[in-house]
């Protein structure tokens, strides 16, 4: 840990003392360019706490499709009625006001050696350290009958938005005493809670206004995040609701069929209502586009979230493969500060400090019963590292149930006025 | 038959432990009587009492935090109870040590007992009004083997407010910058010293609640204090 530290801050200086020979560059542009990719939960932290640090020194760009970033996190909520969708979305205006360039374009492609990106739109944008916050898209061919072109029969609403409303509007739809049909994504994936805090919602919404209904999970998982805590609320709220088919009974064995609406599982055709399919997922594409992927993630130093196939270019949150952190909005948002730490100092040579990490995942089971897991995590030359952690007990009283839930929800207010401003 | 006879025996070695721990940690309760004085313009405790200032203190131990009916508590305390803070030996050490050690926001305007011996004396003689003696269960420690004085010079380091502006982004996830309230409460603009007591209780794990204490139990007197610079002279936009 001490020799890694040194190591650290060691580079760092040294990536300084070459900066403080004036750089020139092409366009006789002056300031160093960042470019950021993807305006979520890493990005937006990244690019915001970039552009804010300096003070106007380092000229932020943000790339991201879409004008309004809907949060995953909370979509579950959403899909159980705690929260309307526009709760849960958020636009650029505030990080434009800090000073961050805000491009609302896809980026398409990457040139390591000219040091630029190519956006749909034609653009084409110059950096001297490029972040990449892409988020996830699915393995093909993950779940035998879906693809893509599937996903209005069979949402996945992984990522939110109109997924999410589609997900909602089907569930309301849904026949008295039908189907509802979860297929589990296998490790590691996106929100470890998140698939079985949809399962609660899911059973929240049903037990109100179709309570004859039936919800079935297919998991390749033989266990799952905070499972006892959710087998014990599944037991309490929604007894007799939930049928959970883990790996020992087949629930691995699993194909679709979006036209007929029917899953096989371990070989049994079962007819359903709604099938909310989530495939296992991979880094966002562009990650592979600007080759620092290594099979389906981006392998990064955990000093400063840099990838190993580029010095230059870091990846942030779900597309990396940083060791021990979950895949979360609260990780993503951890790691964009360490690396817009590093970013700074590489470019304007102000202090560096070691990399801290943390993270902890809420999830809501039914109103006002929250539960929590958590950890602390450290940069060791091989990976991040988990330091210390804790979990929800099974048992707590409702108080202390309650009091989580209302963390949470002061958690959401405080993570999204960290990455929008 | 040896199952029986060994929960026996352990039984009974826990019940000799307990009274033995009774005998020696208790404290005199004669004594703690003279040291209610100070609690007395604030509290009453014994037959017919009534909330004053504060709420009266009979079946304290083993009673929630903030729990006594038509008693108007502070939000800071009514929090720590929401997250299980019951009254025991332990936690009252750590309350009347320093009030604000266990709810920054406290209405308790009282700077706190310092004497280890002091607190047990005063404790031993609240004790009594518990009435029912099995309200107090046995397995409760009667004292706590904690040394609850932070060292005089902790209060006292200067931090690096730049420092703790990198370390902030650890807090900002939950604790909004802008200071705002809900679910999660505000930390900036307070009282460097406030700050600083508050951390070192989650650290020490006096305060219960797990996010906390594992936060701040990996971050050193340094940091804390670098952190109370930050937050404390933080401009609100
Ligand atoms: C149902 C659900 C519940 C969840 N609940 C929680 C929770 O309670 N707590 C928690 O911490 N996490 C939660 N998560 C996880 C969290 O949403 C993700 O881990 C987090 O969003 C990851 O951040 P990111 O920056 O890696 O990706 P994202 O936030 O997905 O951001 C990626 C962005 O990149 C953009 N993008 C992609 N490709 C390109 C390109 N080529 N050009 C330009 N832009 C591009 C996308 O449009 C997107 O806006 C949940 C997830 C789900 C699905
Ligand atoms: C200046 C008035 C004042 C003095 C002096 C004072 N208290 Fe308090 N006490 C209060 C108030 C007000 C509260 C409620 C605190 C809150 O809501 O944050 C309180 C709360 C408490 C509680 C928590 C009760 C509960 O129901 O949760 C205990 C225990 C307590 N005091 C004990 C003492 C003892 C013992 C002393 C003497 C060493 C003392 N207090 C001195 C005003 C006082
Ligand atoms: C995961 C969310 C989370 C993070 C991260 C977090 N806190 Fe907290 N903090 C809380 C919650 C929840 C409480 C209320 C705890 C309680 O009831 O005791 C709290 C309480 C506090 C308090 C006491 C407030 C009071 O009114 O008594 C202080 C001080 C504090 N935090 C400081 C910090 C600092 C400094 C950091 C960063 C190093 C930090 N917190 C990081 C969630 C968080």
């Amino acid at each position: 840990m001490k020799l890694n530290r040194r190591l650290f801050l060691g580079t760092s200086a040294a990536v300084a003392a070459t900066l403080s020979a004036p750089m020139v560059r092409a366009d006789g542009h002056g300031k160093p360019r960042v470019v950021v990719i993807g305006g979520g939960a890493g990005g937006a932290t990244a690019a915001r706490y970039i552009a804010k640090d300096s003070k106007g020194a380092v000229d932020v760009t943000l790339v991201e499709p879409t004008r309004t970033y809907y949060t995953c996190f909370f979509s579950n909520l959403y899909l159980g009625g705690f929260k309307s969708i526009d709760d849960i979305g958020h636009t650029y205006g505030n990080l434009a006001a800090a000073g961050v360039n805000v491009v609302h374009d896809w980026a398409v492609g990457v040139d390591r050696d000219a040091k630029t990106v190519s956006l749909a739109g034609g653009a084409t944008l110059s950096y001297d350290k490029l972040v990449l916050s892409p988020g996830i898209d699915f393995v093909d061919g993950a779940v035998p009958g879906w693809d893509l072109s599937a996903q209005n029969a069979m949402p996945h609403a992984y990522k939110a938005g109109s997924q999410t409303e589609l997900l909602k509007a089907q569930l309301a739809a849904m026949p008295e005493g039908g189907t509802f049909a979860m297929i589990a994504p296998p490790n590691p994936y996106r929100c470890p809670p998140g698939p079985y805090e949809r399962v609660s919602m899911v059973a929240h919404f049903l037990k109100a206004n179709n309570p004859t209904a039936k919800i079935i999970v297919a998991d390749p998982k033989p266990k799952f995040s905070k499972m006892a805590l959710f087998q014990e609320g599944w037991a309490n709220h929604y007894e007799g609701m939930i049928d959970w088919i883990g790996e020992e009974f087949g629930g691995g064995e699993v194909s679709v069929d979006p036209a007929a609406m029917t899953v096989t599982i371990d070989g049994e055709e079962t007819k359903v209502d709604v099938c909310n399919v989530i495939p296992a997922m991979k880094a966002g594409r562009i990650a592979d586009i600007a080759g620092v992927t290594d099979g389906n993630w981006a392998p990064v130093n955990a000093a400063d979230m840099s990838t190993k196939a580029d010095a230059d270019i870091y990846v942030l949150g779900d597309a990396s493969q940083q060791g021990d952190m979950p895949k979360s909005g609260f990780s993503a948002n951890s790691q964009a500060k360490v690396c817009a730490n590093a970013v700074r100092g590489a470019l304007t040579g102000s202090k560096v400090f070691p990399a801290r990490f943390s993270n902890t995942c809420w999830s809501l089971i039914d109103t006002n019963d929250g539960v929590k897991v958590g950890a602390t995590y450290e940069a060791t030359p091989e990976k991040i590292a988990k330091v210390d952690g804790f979990i929800s007990k099974t048992g707590e009283s409702s108080d202390v149930r309650k009091a989580t839930y209302e963390e949470s929800e002061g958690w959401y207010a405080g993570i999204t006025a960290d990455m929008f401003g | 038959m040896a199952m029986t006879f060994a929960r026996l025996s352990m039984t009974a070695a826990a019940l000799l432990l307990g009274t033995m721990a009774a005998a020696e940690d208790l404290g005199d309760p004669k004594r703690g009587s003279r040291l209610y004085q100070e609690c007395r313009s604030c509290h009453d405790v014994g037959r017919n009492a009534k909330n004053k200032v504060g709420p009266h203190l009979n079946e304290l131990f083993g009673r929630p935090a903030a729990s006594v009916k038509g008693f108007k508590y502070s939000r800071s305390l009514k929090r720590q109870a929401a997250g299980g803070l019951e009254w025991h030996v332990d936690t009252l050490h750590t309350f009347l040590e320093n009030p604000r050690q266990m709810a920054s926001g406290t209405r308790m305007s009282y700077r706190g007992m310092k004497a280890q011996q002091d607190r047990a004396d005063l404790l031993a003689y609240l004790r009594q009004f518990s009435d029912n003696p099995a309200n107090i269960p046995e397995a409760d420690p009667t004292a706590s083997a904690v040394d609850h004085d932070l060292a005089p010079e902790i209060p006292a380091l200067k931090g690096d407010p730049d420092y703790g502006e990198y370390l902030s982004g650890e807090c900002t996830t939950c604790h909004q910058a802008a200071g705002s309230d809900e679910g999660i409460p505000s930390i900036v603009l307070w009282p460097e010293d406030d700050f600083v007591i508050a951390m070192h209780a989650y650290k020490s794990k006096k305060r219960a609640h797990p996010v906390m204490q594992m936060v701040a139990g990996r971050l050193g007197d340094e940091e804390i204090a670098a952190l109370a610079a930050y937050f404390g002279a933080l401009e609100l936009e």
